[in-house]
């Protein structure tokens, strides 16, 4: 992936308001954004973050109420209806209902871009042949939409946005009706898409999942707002946002839910810590270490790790077993290289200040069983404490400085 | 009264030329009806909030207008044109006296009809379209109509049985059609035969129709 130094798409100051009658909304709200040549976009945020009407600028879809939108090097807001046309004709689009022409064949739903380019007959059928072989429906080519699946559907409607050979393609929740195993054919032909044909892909999504598998930069909106943005591990393995740490917290299932928390603690009554696994220190070897070195036992209680952007990511939470000084000495040594959060005991719990989830059930992938206990040997270090006096208040879904929390009772940033 | 033997040989041919005025007066009606009133559909559609060419005041007069004639029963109707009726035909009775006011009035009566299949069109294939840089005319032509083909051909077969409703009233100046034969040698003359038979045509006219219909839009509909 090229990355060149001009951006592909530019946002300056970029807002959209739409006049209701309930008075004006403002979907999106002073976006500042460079999409660069070549890379794989993500525009993540919940339904109603604005994501959908963000992506619509690039295309002028809709118009944008302020601010400027560069398109390749070119301003594309205040432009009249015929010169956005052409702009829109170099912009391919995908959509999450696929938005194909049901009376139209799979290779004439393929064709119609170019008809509205006005390509020559003998030139359009041999470049939907083209297309077909690429995305893989070469023998589907008379069939009609209604007779295809939903991964096929969106196969067709990849090859019909690539049909004029566009150097950006806007994927709008394009993955979102499909079903995990499709959703992965639909990631990794945009993938392709990135990478053999060098296309500039803007991927608009809900999906944590979507994001890490495919996107190498990453914005978070929310309320029109984008409020995170940056490399996607780096977002993500780092989230400074409630939003984005509900994003991650989702995807991962990594920590155990209010109600999950709940349920260990009847089973294990004594102290619970969650561990986070990241690349750069705090790794699960760090883990072992600090268990060999203090006369502490741990089991992994519950946790998952996984990759995000193909590196490590995730958490383990542990019960521990020892004597309190033990504990407490073990859970400063830990916290010097890794982050550590405090659940407390079963008599005096302590609260994840960024639990996602139900109160009332399980989540998720469930607690991991495995038996990670290893004997420690080093005696306590008597001066550290780890005061997790963090998340006494049950604060739901990362409302609360979870990060300034945690700087507090370790005395530098969280690292999550 | 129905004791008198019908005398067929005296009915036919008059029977046959009413037939053939219905056929006359209903084709020609939703003819124009299948060219005006897909257009004022399509206006109607277009110029609604949201709409390829959303125009508010645009789209309360086309609105307005439709729902002025509309309500307005056709036997009425043909004597309130009247006037636009002898200017524009040339003369206010016979056949095509009365297919000017039934041309009017079925192109308003289809517009709704089109407008309301047009509006249970994905918006999604219009955005597509729109997507690729295609102009707002080229998208009526090559999205809009194909794609709502099928429940439009549905619609125009209903339009051809309300059509053909309006014909039984053409009698009234002169008009001719199996409406006027059914009710002058049939009611009039208390023969209940003629009445049946030209009913039992006219049944036939339109289960024809339907079936061409469905077959038609079956044909179109790609779901």
């Amino acid at each position: 992936m090229s990355h060149s130094s001009a951006p592909m798409v530019s946002f300056r100051e970029v807002s959209k308001i739409f006049e209701t009658s309930s008075g004006p909304v403002t979907a999106v709200d002073a976006v500042t954004l460079d999409v660069a040549a070549g890379e794989v976009f993500g525009v993540i945020g919940y339904s109603g973050a604005g994501k959908s009407t963000l992506v619509r600028l690039v295309n002028a879809l809709e118009p944008a109420t302020s601010g400027t939108v560069l398109v390749d090097g070119q301003e594309i807001t205040g432009l009249p209806e015929a010169r956005l046309r052409e702009v829109r004709a170099g912009i391919g689009m995908i959509f999450q209902q696929f938005n194909l022409l049901s009376s139209r064949t799979v290779a004439g739903n393929v064709a119609y871009p170019l008809e509205v380019a006005g390509w020559p007959r003998a030139r359009r059928a041999e470049r939907v042949a083209e297309l077909l072989e690429f995305v893989g429906l070469t023998d589907k080519a008379r069939q009609y939409p209604s007779q295809l699946s939903g991964g096929q559907k969106q196969r067709v409607g990849i090859a019909r946005a690539l049909a004029t050979n566009p150097k950006i393609l806007l994927a709008d929740e394009s993955t979102s009706a499909l079903d995990p195993e499709t959703t992965q054919d639909v990631l990794n032909l945009l993938r392709r898409v990135n990478t053999e044909l060098g296309v500039t892909i803007v991927v608009i999504t809900h999906e944590m999942d979507v994001v890490k598998y495919a996107c190498d930069r990453v914005a978070v909106m929310e309320r029109g707002r984008v409020v995170e943005h940056g490399d996607v591990y780096a977002v993500f393995a780092n989230p400074q946002h409630p939003a984005t740490r509900r994003f991650v917290a989702t995807a991962l299932r990594d920590r155990p839910s209010p109600a999950a928390l709940e349920r260990l603690r009847r089973r294990h009554s004594g102290r619970i810590v969650t561990v986070g696994v990241r690349e750069d220190g705090g790794s699960s070897n760090e883990l072992t270490r600090a268990l060999r070195e203090h006369p502490v036992e741990g089991s992994v209680i519950y946790g998952g790790i996984t990759e995000i952007a193909e590196r490590p990511y995730g958490s383990l939470t542990l019960e521990l077993s020892g004597s309190e000084a033990e504990i407490e000495a073990f859970i400063a040594d830990l916290a010097r290289t890794s982050s550590v959060l405090d659940l407390g005991t079963a008599e005096d719990p302590k609260e994840d200040p960024d639990a996602v989830g139900p109160r009332a059930s399980g989540v998720g992938h469930g607690p991991v069983s495995g038996e990670g206990s290893v004997d420690g040997g080093t005696p306590a270090d008597p001066e550290a404490r780890a005061r997790a006096g963090g998340g006494q208040e049950a604060l739901l879904l990362g409302k609360g400085g979870f990060g300034a929390a945690i700087a507090a009772i370790f005395g530098r940033r969280s690292k999550w | 009264m129905v004791s008198r033997a019908t005398d067929w040989e005296y009915l036919q041919p008059l029977l046959i030329e009413a037939i053939g005025d219905t056929l006359y007066m209903v084709l020609v009606a939703i003819a124009v009806a299948a060219v005006f009133g897909t257009a004022m559909g399509i206006g109607l559609y277009v110029t609604r909030r949201g709409g390829l060419f959303a125009s508010r005041p645009a789209y309360t007069v086309l609105n307005v207008l439709v729902n002025l004639v509309r309500p307005i029963p056709f036997i009425i109707f043909i004597t309130a044109i009247w006037p636009v009726t002898v200017w524009v035909v040339g003369k206010s009775i016979g056949t095509e006296a009365v297919i000017f006011p039934m041309s009017i009035m079925a192109s308003f009566a289809f517009s709704r009809l089109v407008e309301q299949n047009l509006v249970a069109l994905d918006p999604g294939v219009i955005e597509a379209a729109r997507s690729m840089g295609a102009s707002r005319l080229r998208i009526i032509r090559t999205v809009i109509l194909p794609e709502t083909r099928g429940p439009l051909v549905l619609a125009f077969t209903f339009l051809f049985i309300g059509v053909t409703d309006m014909s039984a009233m053409a009698g009234m100046i002169g008009g001719g059609g199996l409406g006027d034969f059914a009710i002058r040698h049939g009611y009039q003359r208390f023969n209940w035969e003629v009445t049946f038979v030209a009913v039992a045509i006219i049944v036939v006219i339109v289960q024809l129709a339907q079936l061409l219909g469905n077959s038609l839009a079956r044909r179109f509909l790609r779901r």
